[in-house]
């Protein structure tokens, strides 16, 4: 092999599948054929993730922190439900897609307000912007039902042809397949050459402007994208539940978002998923155990892995699927968690 | 001749503290210029306006005759300026063949695709290639930055600025902090630079600075006190004054 | 509260603008030790709103379950958060002074989330009052201006206090230190100034006034569970806004965001918090070190 194949080669290993990849996805399909009576809990699973994987594009790969990511969400949720509500679209998939533009609007306005300065500003602005949104949604009661939220929205079948029925096998199709759609969609966005400027812009922000990255618009390009899938999540929601109400835009939304991701690690897209499932899985624990208090618990969980750091404590967790891996393919692990600090 | 690099009565203040005063110097296309000074003389700010990190307070910056004071960092990147850093910027997550790649595909214009994948086009794998092979990073290619050795570390910082194919160069003590056992790749790679990149070199090492340099400008306090070629630079009593109590130009 | 006058009345203004006061020094009391936390190690304290409960809900213990008068309780509501402030930062803070921002703001929301489900789990999650002794319940009027006497305990009071951290700033040896580690924690140490040790003890302090303010509040902004979070923001708002290299900042915006809040109820109603928080984006994007803060170096 000559040395530009090679290079083409060692470049493209992150974005090739990998054979544990493949597993997790017929793992994660196959828990729909496997729990018939789990459809609500798993469909939650799967929003919840779709919305962690939309927090890890701006903090795992581009550094932002955000503590207002809810207001996404919230977009999505209310215009999702507002579409069904009103009759405008009908169609969910259309819909979905309207509401995330809606939230993708938002976004790239916002976004401008939030790559200037520095952490803290973020989380001051971003929390401000999540707050404000609360604030109005219950100021136009009118539009939004206020504190008792939307209420009688009733959604049409999928396409025309697949009605969302009580058990809620539909919505949990619906919302694996989107959220398979979009997780193909970030893949491929990270592994592009956008998506590794944007690794070096959280990096080490002044160098990546000294190679000619113009570091601001790629921040305002990645939020924007970021708002796009919250939005989407917050209209699975809707779309799902039959319900919006103030609590899409609540503070702890988005403080048990960023509990998924440090769970489940950052900036490999993956960690949303399994933050999904084990935050989720964490809180039924918590609320078998003390029903009113589960918040102490996960309270706890966030102090704890802190404490211990959340590296070390990803390189526990991962330390026996890394080992199998090394196993079975001979080679390098690929469940890593890049080192630094997000 | 063409002047590559030129400031017009630069100025930059920092509180009351002049740090530049009326700094007015002329690069010359294809030089091997070398910018000295002792401690503090505000060296690495002329850099930092050069390059676009700090706006000047007065004065202009012509990148081959066209004004570039107001562009920012990354737009004169563009255009044909880079800079390696005195201390190594590197993205520390990241392997030599992600941040060579990363260069390439932004001055080629690729930076901003975000669908094609990276390694999946031919020219910027060649080139990576090519840079990773003169730059002696193959063997470490995959390996995160961080833990490269310091040398290395240094030769990527090299190779990241020349993958930009600038035709000016700032190159911020290359050699600083350099092992001596890793000190000659690194001499070796800054000597074999292509001629039709223009260079200026900021330096503390003499011995580096007059073997490489074919002109000197001695910055002191902020101004240029004088600027000519190394054996007159080396004669002139001023410089030796200056220079006198630090590791002295023995030349 | 509010008397029958005309919205725009001057007696109404002028109520308003005590209500507001009070309201401000309140907030400044509770957050003024988030601005040195912030100031000094550049910590990001989320569950400072935290300390401001255990004090208000000590306060509440003493007076209406053990009969003990308020102003006794209220030293004791300073005392108790100073030491559970101690007693973390001695214990977990400290160890998160070096970490990234994302970090400590996970600790310290994990803390805030523990802090409301242990208060509800103890004393359960409904509104609590404190017992007032009849001295401080209702107003009186001066030129037809209503004076709540428990806002006015509250300026008082707060006032006094705001005086004597200014003095102690300015005329100790403490307070010189204090000022020199806030301006440059690494050229403090370098001239002998034990900052950590000058750090957690102003960590307890800022917890003491928390907890003091807290049980001062109850009447006020309302104490439950949930006091952490719903005031976070406003914490928040007054460090971010008032910045963190003096006190003169946080407590001016204290004051602004006192008098902005009260008066946005009374006259626009319906926008209710919206003008705040947009008040306070505004005045970060403008300056983002604050109104009152340092302008940035370089």
């Amino acid at each position: 092999m000559n040395a530009s194949s090679d290079v083409g080669y060692h470049a493209q290993r992150q974005s090739r599948w990998h054979y544990g990849e493949v597993a997790f996805w017929l793992i994660v399909l196959a828990c729909g054929f496997a729990f018939p009576t789990r459809y609500l809990i798993m469909t939650d699973i799967l929003r919840l993730a779709l919305f962690a994987m939309s927090l890890d594009l701006i903090l795992g790969y581009a550094g932002i922190v955000s503590l207002g990511h809810a207001a996404f969400f919230g977009v999505g949720a209310y215009a999702a439900g507002l579409l069904a509500l009103h009759g405008i679209i009908n169609e969910p998939v259309l819909a979905l897609v309207v509401a995330g533009l809606a939230a993708m609007v938002l976004g790239f306005a916002t976004s401008f307000l939030v790559i200037r300065g520095v952490d803290l500003t973020r989380l001051m602005v971003t929390l401000g912007i999540a707050l404000l949104l609360e604030a109005l949604a219950e100021r136009f009661s009118n539009i939004t039902g206020g504190t008792d939220g939307l209420q009688g929205i009733e959604m049409q079948p999928i396409f025309g042809q697949i009605p969302f029925d009580m058990f809620g096998k539909a919505g949990f199709f619906y919302s694996l397949a989107v959220l398979f759609l979009l997780f193909l969609l970030a893949r491929r966005v990270v592994h592009s050459p956008f998506g590794l400027s944007l690794r070096a812009i959280k990096n080490n922000p002044l160098r990546a402007a000294a190679i000619g990255i113009p570091v601001n618009r790629r921040l305002i390009a990645i939020y924007t994208l970021a708002a796009f899938y919250a939005g989407i999540a917050g209209a699975l929601f809707t779309q799902t539940t039959a319900i919006a109400s103030l609590d899409v835009f609540a503070f702890e939304r988005s403080a048990d978002l960023m509990l998924v991701l440090v769970i489940g690690g950052t900036g490999y897209l993956y960690g949303g998923l399994i933050g999904a499932v084990i935050f989720r899985m964490l809180q039924e624990l918590f609320s078998t155990i003390t029903p009113q208090y589960w918040q102490f618990w996960i309270g706890l969980v966030l102090v704890v892995i802190v404490l211990v750091g959340r590296q070390r404590l990803h390189r526990w967790v991962l330390y026996v699927p890394n080992l199998v891996i090394k196993q079975v393919a001979g080679r390098r692990a690929i469940v890593a968690v890049p080192e630094s600090d997000a | 001749m063409t002047i590559a690099l030129e400031t017009q009565n630069l100025e930059k203040t920092f509180g009351g503290l002049r740090v530049t005063r009326d700094l007015s110097l002329k690069i010359e296309q294809g030089a091997r210029h070398a910018l000295i000074g002792p401690n503090g003389a505000g060296k690495t700010t002329v850099i930092n306006q050069l390059t676009g990190v700090l706006k000047p307070n007065s004065g202009r910056i012509l990148l081959e005759g066209q004004d570039i004071t107001d562009l920012p960092v990354h737009k004169r990147v563009l255009r044909g300026l880079s800079r390696t850093f005195q201390i190594n910027q590197l993205y520390p997550d990241l392997t030599p063949l992600e941040t060579i790649g990363l260069a390439v595909s932004e001055r080629l214009g690729h930076g901003g695709d975000w669908w094609r994948r990276m390694g999946t086009r031919n020219d910027v794998n060649d080139e990576i290639a090519d840079l990773l092979n003169r730059f002696h990073l193959l063997d470490v290619m995959n390996e995160q930055t961080v833990t490269l050795p310091y040398g290395k570390q240094r030769l990527l910082e090299i190779a990241v600025a020349i993958a930009g194919k600038p035709r000016v160069l700032l190159l911020d003590e290359p050699a600083a902090g350099v092992p001596e056992s890793e000190r000659h790749d690194i001499l070796a790679v800054v000597g074999a630079l292509p001629r039709e990149v223009t260079v200026l070199l900021i330096e503390h090492d003499m011995d580096l600075v007059f073997s490489f340099a074919d002109r000197i400008s001695v910055l002191v306090s902020g101004a240029l006190l004088t600027e000519g070629p190394p054996g007159q630079v080396a004669r002139d009593p001023q410089v030796k004054a200056v220079y006198l109590g630090e590791e002295a130009v023995n030349v | 509260m509010f008397t029958k006058v005309h919205l725009l009345s001057m007696t109404a203004i002028l109520t308003n603008l005590f209500d507001g006061v009070a309201y401000g020094m309140l907030l400044f009391v509770l957050a003024c030790g988030l601005a040195v936390t912030l100031g000094l190690m550049n910590f990001v304290n989320l569950a400072h709103g935290a300390f401001a409960m255990a004090g208000g809900y000590v306060c509440m213990v003493l007076v209406n379950r053990m009969g003990w008068p308020f102003f006794a309780a209220l030293p004791l509501a300073f005392v108790s958060a100073a030491a559970i402030g101690i007693a973390l930062e001695r214990t977990l803070y400290r160890h998160l002074y070096t970490r990234s921002h994302l970090d400590q703001v996970l600790f310290t929301i994990g803390l805030t989330f523990m802090s409301v489900a242990a208060v509800d789990y103890i004393q359960g999650s409904s509104r609590v009052f404190i017992n007032l002794p009849a001295a401080l319940q209702g107003q009186f009027d001066v030129f037809g201006v209503g004076i709540g006497r428990y806002r006015l305990m509250i300026i008082v009071i707060c006032g006094l206090l705001t005086i004597g951290l200014q003095m102690v700033l300015a005329k100790t040896r403490f307070g010189s230190r204090l000022r020199a580690a806030v301006d440059d924690p690494r050229a403090a140490s370098g001239l002998g100034i034990n900052v950590p040790q000058v750090f957690a003890f102003t960590f307890a302090f800022g917890c003491g006034l928390a907890g003091l303010g807290g049980a001062l509040s109850a009447e006020i902004l309302g104490l439950d569970p949930y006091f952490p979070l719903k005031f976070m923001i406003y914490f928040l708002i007054v460090v971010t806004v008032g910045g963190s290299s003096s006190i003169t900042g946080p407590f001016l915006a204290s004051l602004l965001l006192g008098i902005g809040d009260v008066a946005g109820k009374y006259y626009v109603p319906k926008m209710g918090p919206f003008v705040i928080y947009t008040m306070m984006i505004v005045i970060l994007i403008w300056r983002p070190n604050g109104l009152f803060g340092r302008t940035a170096a370089r």
